[in-house]
């Protein structure tokens, strides 16, 4: 599926709405992260990658995504939904009793679009590079897409991974790192500093690109060009440079709010920032 | 009482490498997972026939899991090899993540499980993989007792959807089950009827629970000798039918006595019909390096302590006071 940018820059807008909709419903979740990662998703879900929202979980013949970084789920979550996974009405069960739009997204409650449990970091690396070689054993020359936070790479078992798949040749694979700077504590370069993440990836023998966040056009752009460089015996690794929170003003640029839920003044005052596109769920 | 004897002894870690061989002929999405053990978890066999079905994952187990799950997504099933202490309690929250709670169709194959590893010592001996992975919910959990068993259970595992912990061990162990055996997930092996004792026995235990059941019956005690391969699902009609026939239980297994197998059985019990029970089992420490044999004495697993175990639950059993044999009190104040 193609959209061009200006429409994908509506649904992105949509998606905003839901985001802190979705969480300000129930006073729980992550916006700052999801809101940075809007523009990625949307680009994913409506011009990059061939899938079908008629969910089948082997997803042979299509290319596959894996959100590693599981606290972003609102972002996730609505764009499954306007991509046609699950109804839209939906999201307004997200975080409560008995919904299948669980705090982290999981398998367990078979939500349509999710293919493995995430929340506990570090893991999806690993589950994506088996879904890529599942592919390879297939003789299906589709691809697997995943998403991480740079907090994320603090954990150990990203590099276990990162250093598994270029040995492996496993060039069906284009992950990317969410940079912006932030975790729970603070910024990463005081809680534990990532050091010059370009380097370190090549180091471990990836194709490194590099792509700004929140620019729908650049972001289009770098994941087509990451397309065209996958099947040449290297994966492929995104460093993507985000704003948290971007689209909210006061949610821009700290760390405040990446697990932080809007009262009633401040949903007023965000929704005022985004405009409604495709109908609010 | 049937007798069992052997003429061939093998590790019980040769037994998932022939099945793990036979399952992969069987269905052609099996594959092999190894995190640099190869020749200890007897994978050369697989990998000879089917490279490209094997994946060498270095020394990366968390990766290891991920990639297992992963795999099952395509449809794949993958077998992952280690040692027991390194497919469990190294990864035990990429298990509990991308396995159990997603509901994979992996199979984690632990070999050097419990003391039996020997010389290595206790940073490899786990005694808690048991307790650790059963709590998993949805997580199927096997510890078979020969060669054969193993064999049989590994192929068995393949034809079965959904997460399993296979575990087995390192030392060479009498042949004692049939080779053309069919593994049912779930189902005890009745090894001897008796009236007595019943004596639950899981892994390289089994084959000590036989020894016992023999110096028993030379003692006129008439044990019930029970296999409990799988300990999740626990076969809890074989247990509490062998338990109201017998009136009382010893459990025997190469693990904690916190959270193995004599704990599920004591839960059942407790729930069901609360009967005496002795523990076979380590108590609540690690290991240390040793011979197989000189450990499985030091801690209290073999033959021997089994023999002692029944004879001191059945002594319980006649010592509990049945309701007939309580007298009334007078209610004489006595000032």
């Amino acid at each position: 599926m193609k959209t061009d940018i200006q429409q994908l820059e509506k649904i992105a807008s949509q998606v905003r709405r839901d985001i802190v909709r979705m969480v300000h419903g129930c006073q729980s979740g992550h916006p700052g992260g999801s809101l940075g990662c809007t523009d990625f998703l949307v680009a994913l879900y409506f011009s990059i990658m061939k899938h079908n929202p008629d969910f089948k979980m082997d997803g042979i013949g299509e290319d596959l995504f894996f959100l590693s970084n599981g606290h972003i789920s609102p972002v996730f979550y609505s764009v499954l939904a306007h991509a046609g996974y699950f109804d839209k009405s939906e999201m307004a069960t997200f975080r409560k009793l008995g919904s299948r739009l669980q705090g982290h997204p999981t398998t367990h409650e078979h939500l349509p679009g999710v293919r493995i449990a995430s929340g506990s970091l570090g893991q999806g690396l690993s589950v994506a590079i088996g879904a890529a070689l599942a592919k390879k054993l297939n003789n299906d020359d589709s691809l697997v897409f995943t998403l991480h936070g740079d907090g994320e790479l603090q954990e150990g078992q990203i590099w276990e991974a990162a250093m598994f798949a270029p040995h492996n040749s496993v060039d069906n694979l284009i992950a990317t790192v969410d940079v912006n700077g932030q975790q729970i504590d603070g910024p990463t370069k005081t809680v534990l500093s990532l050091g010059d993440l370009h380097a370190k990836w090549e180091a471990f023998g990836w194709d490194v690109m590099e792509m700004k966040g929140n620019d729908m056009t650049n972001v289009v752009a770098t994941l087509e060009e990451a397309k065209n460089r996958s099947g040449r015996g290297r994966p492929i690794v995104i460093l993507m440079h985000t704003e948290m929170g971007y689209g909210v003003d006061f949610m821009m640029g700290s760390h405040k709010w990446h697990g932080v839920a809007p009262n009633d003044a401040q949903l007023e005052l965000a929704l005022t920032q985004m405009e409604e596109t495709l109908g609010d769920y | 009482m049937k007798k069992y004897t052997y003429t061939d002894k093998k590790d019980t870690r040769s037994g998932f490498g022939a099945g793990l061989l036979e399952a992969a002929k069987r269905n052609d999405q099996v594959v092999a997972l190894c995190a640099d053990l190869i020749g200890s978890l007897k994978m050369n066999d697989f990998i000879k026939e089917f490279p490209e079905r094997f994946f060498q994952i270095g020394i990366a187990e968390a990766n290891m899991m991920g990639i297992a799950a992963g795999l099952t997504i395509g449809g794949k099933i993958p077998f992952t090899g280690t040692f027991a202490n390194f497919s469990t309690g190294r990864v035990y929250d990429q298990i509990r993540q991308s396995i159990a709670y997603s509901g994979k169709n992996v199979k984690i194959c632990a070999s050097h499980a419990g003391l039996t590893l020997g010389e290595d010592g206790a940073t490899h001996q786990i005694l808690e993989d048991i307790g650790l992975m059963k709590m998993l919910p949805g997580m199927t959990v096997i510890n078979p007792c020969d060669y054969n068993q193993t064999k049989a259970a590994t192929m068995a595992i393949a034809e079965y959807d959904g997460p399993v912990y296979l575990r087995f061990g390192r030392p060479v162990v009498p042949i004692f089950t049939p080779a053309d055996q069919e593994f049912e997930i779930g189902k005890a092996w009745m090894v001897n009827e008796g009236t007595d004792v019943s004596i639950f026995a899981t892994g390289h235990l089994v084959w000590e629970a036989i020894i016992a059941g023999e110096k028993l019956a030379e003692m006129g005690v008439n044990a019930e000798i029970i296999n409990i391969h799988t300990i999740k699902p626990l076969d809890s009609d074989a247990v509490l039918s062998s338990a109201a026939k017998t009136g009382c239980v010893v459990t025997a297994e190469e693990h904690n006595r916190l959270g193995g197998l004599g704990d599920s059985i004591a839960q059942l019990l407790a729930t069901n019909m609360p009967i005496p029970q002795e523990y076979v089992a380590v108590n609540d420490s690690f290991g240390e390096s040793g011979t197989p044999e000189e450990l499985m004495k030091k801690y209290g697993l073999d033959s021997g302590h089994i023999v002692a175990a029944a004879l001191k639950v059945i002594d319980r059993k006649r010592s509990v006071l049945k309701p007939e044999d309580i007298t009334q009190a007078t209610g004489e104040i006595i000032s």
